[in-house]
């Protein structure tokens, strides 16, 4: 099984390096994503760049875009390119299939978020260290490994979900975004909200602090996560994929 | 090892109330190449999902390599290979790269894989493109990859859902002769659907013949030119006086005839003797410059099955 979904993983990712639509996936994608987040950002905000927590905002949304730029190819990809179905008719398994999707796409998103972060991190030494070696605090850096790890497998799990039924890849990216939208829809409303309510959200936020608030944000990262995963494996059958190439 | 590749009983897909496969009782021997031919949506490619286990049946049964269609499709996929309606090249990948793929998704070690791969492409003329993208390759060329994919790990049995489509005369012939020297050499067994008549006539031991999800008929190629008729005459020439015609028809072996312009033709019962009856034609002044003998081809037969059925219906 393992091996299965490995052989999958090296697959997806050859495609992946191999498209050549300029910054959605592919090489050129890839450095352009590292330049901004691991170079340009971190020369603009300087030593500041490695405590502050909006770090985790940044680090959250960084494998969010990147999987998003290639999970949507997952499975309707291969149905608009008339590959899906030979793929069906192989010996691997269903779960082989679906976690090698999910876990490629997951993998480029948080890979290349991770050497962004590295890179981001040797662009702070080289400029700001004068000889004294520069780290994230422990529990900044764990945080934003862990959320971006876990944005990095909402979005794999929310596309490789939405591809599943998606005719074409553009149905696919359509329907990724309006989700994403929805999932943003509690910030859009909270200026509207009345004034009261405003003011209880605010103080009650005020009473907690910011490592339980990070905490919170994992555990139901965590949740939504499982529950794409199993969504998705629940979705996942053959026949339907068959008859709906 | 099983002599019997494939065999259904009552097989039947509906969808909603459409039904695509109906009933469909065939045997297929190990080591032939089977013919499945049928006209457009006559549910061809219904029947290769139904045996490849990617579509569960409505009612009946089928083996496929001893293994049962509802319940063991995993193993069925195991030792099948295919190219099925679509080529399923990754057309971003290199013709090496999509055969290593498919490689190691059946988990062939290195060694063998890498030999199997040039051992493919060479015999298939491709070994010195194999770095290319396939996407740039023509389709006569891609088709010949999915073929190599299809062969690539030895199975023993390989779907082909009509291989030759859409390409030129010369590009199915020279995939005609490749898929011959191929499931020769390799002993496997073959099902094959095609519209293509002559190509079943050329490359198949035996065939089925489908219309609107039915099986119409079944067998080795001459005993289905024999169900659409014995042994046939042509005749070339002018002079076709009714004298000499009706003298022919006076003959036991002669069944019938048809006279067309310069052109007459026999239908003869078995084991009809030609010289008596050309030289009864001479006697009775008809100049003759041609004479053919043969038997029905597989369009004649295909579509006297498909008349004949459509007769029924009405």
């Amino acid at each position: 099984m393992i091996r299965d979904i490995l052989t999958i993983i090296k697959k997806e990712l050859r495609e992946i390096l191999l498209q050549s639509s300029g910054l959605r996936g592919g090489r050129l994608g890839l450095l352009f994503f590292i330049a901004v987040f691991g170079v340009f950002l971190p020369l603009q905000s300087g030593r500041d760049w490695l405590n502050s927590p909006v770090n985790l905002f940044i680090w959250g949304w960084v494998p969010f875009l990147l999987v998003s730029s290639v999970v949507a190819d997952s499975f309707a990809g291969e149905r608009e390119r008339h590959t899906l179905e030979t793929l069906l008719a192989s010996r691997l398994s269903d779960r082989a299939i679906l976690a090698g999707k999910i876990l490629a796409a997951l993998g480029y998103g948080w890979g290349i978020t991770l050497v962004s972060l590295l890179t981001a991190l040797i662009t702070i030494n080289v400029a700001y260290g004068r000889g004294e070696l520069l780290l994230f605090p422990w529990k900044i850096g764990a945080a934003i490994i862990l959320i971006s790890l876990l944005v990095a497998t909402l979005a794999a799990g929310l596309g490789v979900l939405i591809s599943l039924r998606a005719a074409t890849v553009r149905q696919a990216q359509q329907t990724f975004s309006l989700a994403f939208f929805v999932l943003f829809i509690p910030l859009f409303l909270l200026p509207i909200l009345p004034e009261a309510w405003r003011l209880r959200l605010t103080q009650s936020l005020a009473q907690v602090d910011v490592e339980s608030i990070v905490l919170g944000v994992m555990a139901a990262l965590l949740v939504v996560d499982l529950a794409l995963f199993a969504l998705a494996s629940a979705r996942f059958q053959r026949t339907r994929l068959i008859l709906e190439e | 090892m099983n002599s019997i590749a494939i065999q259904t009983e009552g097989l039947s897909r509906s969808f909603g109330s459409l039904v695509a496969v109906d009933r469909l009782s065939l045997q297929v021997p190990s080591g032939s190449i089977f013919g499945f031919l049928g006209p457009n949506g006559s549910g061809k490619t219904t029947t290769i999902r139904l045996l490849l286990g990617l579509l569960a049946p409505t009612s009946g049964y089928a083996r496929v390599l001893g293994y049962d269609i509802r319940t063991a499709a995993d193993a069925i996929r195991q030792s099948s290979g295919a190219l099925l309606e679509h080529n399923g090249l990754y057309q971003r990948l290199s013709a090496e790269n999509n055969l290593d793929f498919y490689a190691e998704v059946w988990r062939m070690p290195v060694d063998e894989r890498k030999a199997r791969i040039k051992e493919l492409l060479t015999h298939l003329d491709l070994w010195d493109r194999r770095a290319e993208i396939v996407g740039r390759w023509s389709r006569g060329m891609q088709q010949k990859l999915a073929v190599a994919r299809a062969l690539l790990h030895h199975p023993s049995l390989v779907f082909m859902d009509e291989p030759t489509a859409g390409l030129d005369p010369l590009a199915a012939a020279a995939l005609h002769t490749d898929l011959a020297a191929l499931a020769a050499r390799e002993g496997v067994t073959i099902f094959m659907t095609t519209h293509n008549l002559a190509e079943a006539e050329k490359l198949c031991q035996q065939v089925a013949v489908i219309r609107k999800g039915r099986l119409l008929a079944t067998g080795l190629l001459d005993e289905l030119r024999l169900q659409a008729g014995g042994p046939r005459l042509e005749i070339l020439g002018s002079s076709f006086s009714d004298q000499a015609l009706a003298a022919l028809k006076s003959r036991p072996e002669v069944l019938d005839l048809s006279l067309q312009d310069n052109r007459l033709l026999i239908n003869l019962g078995q084991s009809a003797e030609t010289a008596p009856l050309v030289s009864l034609l001479v006697n009775n002044g008809v100049q003759v410059d041609e004479v053919r003998k043969g038997k029905a081809n597989l369009e004649e037969v295909f579509i006297s099955l498909m008349d004949e059925d459509a007769e029924v219906e009405r």
